[in-house]
C-alpha cells in the first residue's frame, strides 16, 4: 500500500467533505441540536426535574365521608393533576386528550365498600374511563387509586363512624351469611374484637397516628451513577445516541460520494492510476473514520462544555469504543457503496437501515422498555453495543473492562461489513 | 469495393493464414469478394504483406518504422459481457509522436477497448503492451505512462482546480516541488494557470474540458488515452484543445484519440482506426481510409463520414 496515495484520499475526502455546508450542518450541529432537546426531556443534568404530573378525573358520585377521603388523597398525590368534572365531562375530557384517566365512583360506594372490606357484602363497581395512547399512565393510575382507596375505606372502617355502625351491622347479620361455620366464627372474634378497640380507644386518641391500613414500608430511592455524589445526566446518553445516529448519516453521505464519484467518471481516474484496490478501499475507509471519529467527539465535546458531560469511567475505554463505532460506521459506508446501485436509490435504503439501527439500539429510548425478545435480539444491532459502550465510559462510570465486549464487537461488524463490501464492489465498468 | 465475407476456412486459407501470421499480418484484414476473389481491404494491411509497396507508394509510410518507439500496442483484446461479445481480437498500434483516433458508432466497442488499456475492466484474452512490455495489474509502474482523460469530467466540482491536480498527482506519488511544478506546468498548458485557486464549480464547461486533460497529463505520461475530450465544448475551447493535442504530440506523446466527430479526426489524426461490432474494420492513414470509399464517391475530397458509413452502415445503434 502506498503511503502518500492513502493520505492524498483522505486529504481529498476531508476537503470535499467540509466543503458541503449541508453535509456539516446535518452531521455535527443537528446530532447537537436534537441530542439537548433529548437530554433535556430526559432527566437534563444533575437531580432530575419533578416529573410532569398525569392528568385525571375524579368523580365523586357518593359523597359519603369514605369517597370525599379517597378523592382529597388523590388530589394531594404529587404524581397526580386532579380534576372533579361530572360523569359526562370526565368522558369529555377523555375523549378530547385532556385528562388521561377519568374515575367515575358511583353513589353508595362508601357503604358497599365497607362491607366488602369485611367480605360480606358485594364489591361496588369503579368506573374507570382512559385514553387508549396512554396505557402506560392507566397503569400507574390504577396503582395509586388502589392505594389510596384501601387507606381511605380501612381507615373509616378501623375508626370512622361510618365504620363502628358496619362492624355493629355486619355482627348482627353474620348469622344470614353463607360463609362456613369456621370462617364464621373467626369473622365474628375480629368484629368483636373491633367492637372492643372502638368502644375503649376515643376516635381523638388515634387522630395523630394512622389508623387502617396503610404501606408498610418506606421507600428510599437512590439513583445509582458513576460514584456517590455524581449525578445522572441525562445528556450523556442523548448525545450517544444521537452522535451516533449522525456518524451513521455522515457515513451514507460517504457511501453515496463512492457512487457518485463512478457516476462522474471519477473513479475511472481513480482505477486507472497505479494503485491497489486495497489502497482505494483503506483510503476510503480511513477518510470516513475521521469523519465519524469527529462527529462523535465533537458531539461529546459540545456536551462537556455545555452540559457537563463527563468521561466518568474510562478514559481508554471512551476512545477505544468510539474508534470501534468510527470504524464500523466507515465499513458500513463501504457497504452501501458496494451494493448500491444510484446514488438516490442508495441513499433512502440506507437511511432506513441507520433509523432501524439507531431505534433497536436504543439511542432514541432506552432499549429495558423493550420486551424481553427484542433485548436479546438487539445484541445483533451495531449501535446497541455502541450506546452501550458509550454510556458505560460515559455516566455509568466503568472501568476499561466494560468496553472491551463493546469494542471487540464493533470492530467484529466492521469485520463483517468490510467484507460484504469488498465481495461485492464493483471493481470493472466499461 | 463492397466487402464481401472473411477468409473461408479450407486447407490454402489456413495455409495463407499461418504465413499471414508469421509475417504480422492481420489476419481479419484478408477478405472475399463475391467472386471468390481475395482482397486486402486495408492499404495498411497491405503494405505489411508486400513491403515492396512501401517504395512505389510514397506516401504510404509505415509508422512501425518511421514512427519508432512503438509505445502502446493492443493485441488481439476480447472482452465479454455474458452472451454479448462487445471487443472481439481488436488490435492496433499507437506510435511515440502519433495521434490514432479511434472511431466507431455507439456500442461499437470503443470505450470497452480504452477502459481495458487503463486497467479498468481484465480482457478475457489478448495483451495491451507498453513500449513491447505487457501492462500488468492494478499497480503495475507502466501505468505511470499512461494518462486518461475520461468522456466524463471526471473532476472534484467541490474543490479548486489546484486541490483537484494536486490528488490526481499524488496518486501517481507526485509529491512536493515536482508535484507543485506539474501543476503548474499543466494549468499553463491548457491556459488555466489564473484560474488555479478557483473552484472547478465555478468554470465554464470549457475550462473544465480543458482540466479535465490537464489532470491526465500531470504525470507526464508517454501515452494519452483521450475519450471524446471535445464533448459539449464551444469551438473556441474545441481549439484550445487541439492545439494542446498538437503540442503533446510534437512532444513525441502517443496520443489515442476516441471521437464521433469526423472533423476532429480529419484535423488531428495521424492513423484512423474504425471499430464495429467488436471488431477492427479498418485501420489506416487519412488518405488510405478515402480509398476505402464506395465506388463512384472515392477521391482526395471524400469526407471520412462518407466512408465510416461505409464502413459501418446507416443502421441505427442505439
Amino acid at each position: 500500500m502506498a503511503l502518500t496515495q492513502i493520505l492524498a484520499m483522505v486529504r481529498k475526502d476531508l476537503q470535499v467533505y467540509y466543503s458541503d455546508r449541508r453535509s456539516v450542518i446535518m452531521s455535527f450541529v443537528a446530532p447537537i441540536a436534537i441530542a439537548s432537546f433529548l437530554g433535556a426531556v430526559t432527566g437534563g443534568r444533575g437531580a432530575p426535574a419533578e416529573p410532569a404530573k398525569i392528568p385525571i378525573a375524579v368523580v365523586d358520585q357518593d359523597g359519603s365521608t369514605v369517597t370525599k377521603a379517597i378523592v382529597s388523597a388523590v388530589q394531594a398525590d404529587k404524581s397526580l393533576q386532579v380534576t372533579t368534572p361530572t360523569a359526562e365531562g370526565a368522558r369529555e375530557a377523555v375523549k378530547r386528550g385532556d385528562v388521561t384517566v377519568a374515575v367515575i365512583i358511583p353513589a353508595g360506594f362508601g357503604q358497599a365498600s365497607g362491607l366488602a372490606f369485611f367480605g360480606g357484602g358485594a364489591k361496588p363497581d369503579v368506573s374507570v374511563l382512559y385514553d387508549p395512547s396512554h396505557r402506560a399512565e392507566m397503569g400507574l393510575v390504577r396503582g395509586l387509586m388502589t392505594q389510596h382507596v384501601m387507606e381511605a375505606v380501612s381507615r373509616e372502617m378501623f375508626g370512622g363512624g361510618s365504620g363502628r355502625q358496619l362492624v355493629d351491622q355486619t355482627l348482627q347479620n353474620l348469622d344470614q351469611n353463607r360463609m362456613p361455620d369456621g370462617q364464621r366464627a373467626m369473622l365474628r372474634e375480629l368484629l368483636t374484637s373491633a367492637q372492643k378497640f372502638y368502644t375503649q380507644t376515643p376516635e381523638t386518641e388515634t387522630a395523630d397516628r394512622p389508623r387502617g391500613i396503610s404501606l408498610p414500608y418506606a421507600l428510599i430511592e437512590e439513583a445509582v451513577t458513576s460514584g456517590n455524589d455524581v449525578p445522572y445526566n441525562g445528556y450523556a446518553h442523548s448525545f450517544a445516541g444521537m452522535g451516533i445516529q449522525f456518524l451513521l448519516f455522515a457515513m451514507i453521505d460517504m457511501g453515496v460520494g463512492i457512487l457518485l464519484e463512478r457516476q462522474r467518471g471519477l473513479w475511472k481516474r481513480l482505477r486507472s492510476a497505479p494503485i491497489s484496490r486495497t489502497s482505494l478501499l483503506v483510503g476510503k475507509a480511513l477518510s470516513s473514520s475521521v469523519i465519524a471519529l469527529a462527529v462523535l467527539l465533537a458531539a461529546f465535546l459540545f456536551a462537556g462544555i455545555v452540559f457537563g458531560v463527563r468521561v466518568q469511567g474510562s478514559l481508554v475505554g471512551f476512545l477505544a469504543v468510539s474508534a470501534g463505532c468510527a470504524l464500523m460506521a466507515a465499513t458500513f459506508g463501504l457497504l452501501i457503496a458496494s451494493i448500491g446501485k444510484t446514488p438516490g436509490g442508495s441513499r433512502g435504503v440506507a437511511s432506513l437501515a441507520v433509523l432501524l439501527m439507531v431505534m433497536l439500539g436504543g439511542a432514541w429510548m432506552p432499549t429495558f422498555i423493550f420486551p424481553a425478545w427484542l433485548q436479546r435480539v438487539t445484541v445483533v444491532v451495531p449501535t446497541r453495543w455502541a450506546v452501550d459502550g458509550l454510556d458505560a465510559m460515559t455516566w455509568r462510570g466503568l472501568g476499561i473492562g466494560a468496553a472491551v465486549m463493546p469494542t471487540l464487537a464493533l470492530i467484529g461488524f466492521a469485520v463483517l461489513f468490510g467484507s460484504l463490501a469488498l465481495a461485492r464492489f464493483r471493481w470493472e465498468e466499461a | 469495393m463492397e466487402t464481401g465475407g472473411r477468409l473461408a476456412d479450407g486447407p490454402f486459407e489456413r495455409h495463407q493464414t499461418a504465413w499471414l501470421a508469421s509475417h504480422a499480418v492481420d489476419y481479419r484484414q484478408i477478405y472475399v469478394d463475391r467472386k471468390g476473389f481475395r482482397f486486402v481491404r486495408s492499404i495498411a494491411a497491405i503494405r505489411r504483406c508486400f513491403p515492396a509497396f512501401r517504395r512505389k507508394l510514397p506516401e504510404a509510410v509505415d509508422r512501425r518504422e518511421t514512427m519508432t518507439p512503438l509505445m502502446l500496442d493492443i493485441r488481439k483484446l476480447r472482452k465479454s459481457f455474458g452472451d454479448l461479445v462487445a471487443v472481439n481480437d481488436v488490435s492496433f498500434t499507437v506510435a511515440a509522436g502519433e495521434l490514432v483516433g479511434l472511431l466507431g458508432p455507439n456500442g461499437a466497442g470503443k470505450t470497452t477497448t480504452v477502459s481495458m488499456i487503463t486497467g479498468l475492466i481484465r480482457p478475457d484474452s489478448g495483451a495491451v503492451l507498453v513500449e513491447g512490455a505487457p501492462l500488468g495489474g492494478d499497480t503495475d509502474p507502466k501505468k505511470h505512462r499512461i494518462g486518461l482523460v475520461p468522456q466524463d469530467l471526471a473532476l472534484y466540482d467541490e474543490l479548486s482546480a489546484y486541490a483537484n491536480l494536486r490528488f490526481f498527482g499524488a496518486l501517481y506519488n507526485l509529491t512536493g516541488k515536482a508535484l507543485d511544478d506539474a501543476i503548474n506546468a499543466a494549468l499553463t498548458l491548457v491556459g488555466l494557470a489564473d484560474r488555479g485557486r478557483d473552484a472547478v464549480r465555478t468554470f465554464s464547461g470549457g475550462m473544465k474540458r480543458r482540466l479535465n486533460l490537464a489532470a491526465g497529463l500531470l504525470h507526464n505520461p508517454d501515452i494519452l488515452l483521450l475519450d471524446e475530450p471535445t464533448v459539449g465544448v464551444d469551438p473556441q475551447s474545441r481549439n484550445a484543445i487541439f492545439d494542446n493535442l498538437e503540442e503533446l504530440k510534437a512532444r513525441g506523446k502517443a496520443l489515442l484519440y476516441t471521437t464521433h466527430y469526423m472533423e476532429e479526426a480529419e484535423r488531428l489524426a495521424d492513423r484512423i482506426v474504425v471499430i464495429d461490432h467488436g471488431r477492427v474494420v479498418a485501420d489506416d492513414t487519412l488518405s488510405g481510409m478515402r480509398r476505402l470509399a464506395p465506388a463512384g464517391v472515392a477521391g482526395a475530397h471524400v469526407s471520412l463520414e462518407a466512408v465510416f458509413l461505409s464502413l459501418t452502415g446507416r443502421s441505427l445503434r442505439d
